[in-house]
């Protein structure tokens, strides 16, 4: 009887660990570390920038993630430079217009050239960049780390797991229509944006 | 009133560039938000929150010395009082 038990339990434990439900994270961050960065060559200084604004939900499989799918959403309000007249022009409706176009979305269909090792996985990450009411089809590398159990490491009193995403790409401003064709000589076309996310299922 | 405006100018320059290079001498533009690096020792991640602090940039000091010129270029305006005791016979 007790052999019997056991197995049982065994059967269960694998049953539960090979059959894992893919797992649901929102990356509302309640420690507001989550943050998008952004960086234009100009020629006095390059323009350093960051947003906070961050929200949206990613699927991911423990056992399969490779079907990875999910939205992240950066508010463009939240997109800060140091310098208060760049970041008045940033915001403006020359540029981002972030009243008329207030969300910055990546929607990630599937990955590719996917990668595993222990709890990291590298992709590319294939999807529809949203800016300024353009939307592109772009593929992007990601790493992916999953974090099992260290939510209440994280949040106290809450019991689950951490997605931890990041991404480094580039795109054109020209391609989303900020300002295209202008002033290239002192804001390069080029953006580059450096994602570093972290995403909670609470259990 | 002629020496005044240019002693001022001379003030404005030196002010701005003593207060530019007490600052940190930075050499991009004027900020007023300092990034600071806060790191989440659990997921690694570097996260970006902003302190609020004026930093004045080549910005600053171009409007100083905007300043100096213009304070200067008036003063070429005014008449040295030598000129005024002694006008010039007609």
């Amino acid at each position: 009887m007790k052999t019997q038990l056991l197995t049982l339990l065994a059967f269960t434990g694998l049953a539960t660990s090979v059959f894992a439900a893919p797992e649901t994270f929102d990356f509302k961050d309640p420690k507001g570390v989550n943050n998008a960065g952004f960086k234009l060559d100009a020629p006095l200084e390059s323009i350093n920038g960051s947003a906070s604004g961050i929200t949206g939900t990613v699927t991911f499989d423990p056992e399969n993630a490779a079907t990875v799918t999910g939205k992240i959403v950066v508010a463009a309000n939240s997109l800060i430079l140091p310098n208060p007249m760049q970041q008045g022009h940033m915001r403006g409706d020359k540029w981002l217009d972030v009243t008329k176009y207030p969300e910055i979305s990546f929607e990630a269909k599937e990955l590719k050239n996917v990668k595993t090792e222990g709890d990291v996985t590298t992709a590319d990450a294939v999807g529809t960049f949203t800016c300024k009411g353009v939307s592109k089809d772009l593929t992007i590398p990601v790493k992916l780390t999953y974090l099992k159990d260290k939510l209440s490491q994280r949040v106290p009193n809450m019991k689950g797991d951490l997605l931890v995403v990041r991404s480094n790409f580039t795109i054109k401003r020209s391609d989303f229509n900020i300002n295209p064709g202008q002033l290239e000589d002192k804001v390069s076309d080029e953006i580059g944006i450096t994602l570093s996310i972290a995403g909670a299922s609470a259990k | 009133m002629k020496t005044g405006l240019r002693v001022i100018a001379v003030v404005v320059v030196l002010a701005a560039v003593a207060y530019w290079a007490a600052a940190g001498a930075n050499r991009g533009w004027t900020k007023t938000l300092i990034p600071v690096k806060v790191r989440d020792d659990i997921t690694g991640i570097d996260g970006v929150t902003y302190q609020k602090k004026f930093v004045p940039g080549v910005d600053f000091l171009a409007i100083a010395v905007g300043t100096a010129i213009v304070a200067t270029g008036v003063s070429f305006l005014f008449r040295t009082k030598s000129n005024l005791k002694h006008p010039t016979k007609e």
